[in-house]
């Protein structure tokens, strides 16, 4: 077997760079996006209007039964033929990186509902009958007494989450999008280091979701004492 | 001051309360007691509507608590409740459990309120533990801080349920020792306790209940001396044996 050369990794630096930066852009913005949408989702699916309860609870069990691949793809594939019906925009305009992450926030949502919901649910029923008794409405009930409550015990969850996205948006790939993970493939691919460049993008990613991880488990140690 | 209607509920068959009537004057003291899943923590519920019913009628201070019109809010910022489990809120220290609820729904300011707070947690005698968290109390501690959080709205009556069940032994003299304050002092209280201690000192009127069925209402003396029901003479033995 070959030696390994790691030689072009240095020289695609500024080129794997701008991959991570992609790589972030994506999981941050789709994190933010699910968490909003999710807490939205949430609390329809905790509804007492059924329509809604019944909506989100389809909306979650859908996109948890299908593999994220598959929805990039829908994403990347039939998005933008729609976007150029119904606009009339022009082909050429690049929407791989927008419908990747329309698509991720999407997906993530269902996810990130779960997470709320248990975390709403985790509260005690007895808190939010003291708030009631005291006088309070049902938002503030939820504002000032269950959701502080509820989010100290999801935090956790949440960046857990976050930290499979971060790792899950290297599925960009089906786009050919230069994520990190698709421009060390690029490199690899055009200097025929492959095999090198695999792995270094694997160790990078190890090394920032391991060090995630734990700060993670850090802070919840904290929280919890 | 309250006053109980014929009032019934049911979860789907199961019939939680059947038809029961009294009434609370203001400045009385009533215990409920009565064994466990007879209705008593329900009944009390019904009074600030935490617990909706389905007939009946409960009048709270001249307000229909089952009327779909009344802003059930107004009326529970002024009808004081303690839980068994306390539910103090343990995401804010002991000061801002007493005062968040007089800024936020009586609209006062946070100097009064943490003020009003601070005096009440004195009468309850906790001043030094205005700073703490919930969690850094002892249960008899939380208990009186819950007390004096229903006290800071300046409640016209209070609703006990089960005050002390979820105390060790040893702390359940001084959360009783607040209510018998309290009640000499004429505050209007109706208290779901098995106390009975707390009962023969303080209250005007027991009522016994079983089966969702007000069984007994009866003046103190009257209950403690000849109770008429054979199931609340059986309950009494039992409890008072120890």
């Amino acid at each position: 077997m070959a030696e390994f050369d790691w030689s072009s990794i240095p020289g695609a630096w500024p080129f794997l760079w701008a991959g991570m930066q992609t790589t972030l852009e994506i999981t941050v913005l789709a994190v933010a996006a699910g968490i909003v949408w999710g807490t939205l989702l949430a609390i329809m699916r905790m509804s007492d209007i059924r329509l809604l309860s019944w909506f989100a609870a389809s909306y979650v069990n859908l996109f948890r039964s299908i593999p994220l691949v598959m929805v990039l793809l829908w994403f990347f594939l039939i998005v933008p033929a729609l976007l150029e019906s119904l606009f009339s925009t022009p082909r050429t305009s690049d929407t791989r990186l927008s419908s990747a992450l329309v698509a991720f926030a999407l997906f993530e949502a269902a996810y990130y509902a779960e997470i709320i919901r248990a975390g709403i649910q985790s509260v005690s029923r007895g808190q939010s009958a003291a708030a009631l008794a005291l006088g309070m409405s049902q938002s503030q009930t939820m504002r000032l007494v269950i959701l502080p409550q509820a989010v100290s015990n999801m935090v956790p969850l949440l960046l857990t989450q976050g930290i499979i996205l971060f790792q899950d948006t290297s599925l960009v790939y089906v786009s050919s999008l230069a994520d990190f993970f698709g421009a060390a493939y690029k490199v690899g691919d055009r200097d025929g280091r492959l095999v090198e460049l695999l792995l270094f993008a694997g160790a990078v990613y190890f090394a920032i979701c391991f060090s995630a991880s734990m700060l993670v488990k850090h802070f919840q140690k904290r929280a919890g004492s | 001051m309250i006053s109980i209607r014929n009032v019934s509920k049911h979860y789907g068959s199961f019939q939680v309360l059947s038809d029961c009537s009294t009434e609370v004057e203001k400045g009385e003291v009533i215990v409920v007691c009565g064994p466990s899943g007879s209705g008593k923590s329900t009944l009390i519920k019904c009074v600030n509507g935490l617990e909706p019913f389905q007939q009946g009628e409960i009048v709270v201070n001249g307000i229909s608590v089952g009327d779909p019109k009344t802003k059930l809010a107004k009326l529970r910022a002024h009808v004081g409740m303690v839980f068994q489990n306390f539910e103090l809120f343990p995401h804010m220290s002991v000061s801002d459990n007493l005062a968040i609820a007089q800024i936020k729904v009586l609209g006062r300011s946070r100097e009064e309120a943490i003020g009003r707070g601070l005096k009440l947690l004195d009468r309850v005698g906790l001043s030094a533990q205005a700073e703490k968290y919930p969690g850094q109390l002892s249960g008899g501690q939380q208990q009186r801080v819950a007390i004096a959080r229903a006290l800071a709205m300046d409640p016209i009556c209070m609703l006990f349920d089960e005050p002390t069940s979820a105390l060790d032994p040893e702390m359940v003299k001084e959360v009783l020792d607040v209510m018998v304050d309290l009640a000499q002092e004429g505050m209007t209280m109706m208290v779901v306790s098995h106390e009975m201690g707390f009962a023969r000192r303080v209250a005007h009127r027991v009522i016994f209940m079983d089966q969702g069925r007000i069984v007994e209402d009866a003046p103190k003396e009257e209950f403690f001396g000849q109770p008429r029901s054979e199931r609340a003479q059986q309950f009494l033995s039992k409890i008072l044996q120890h």
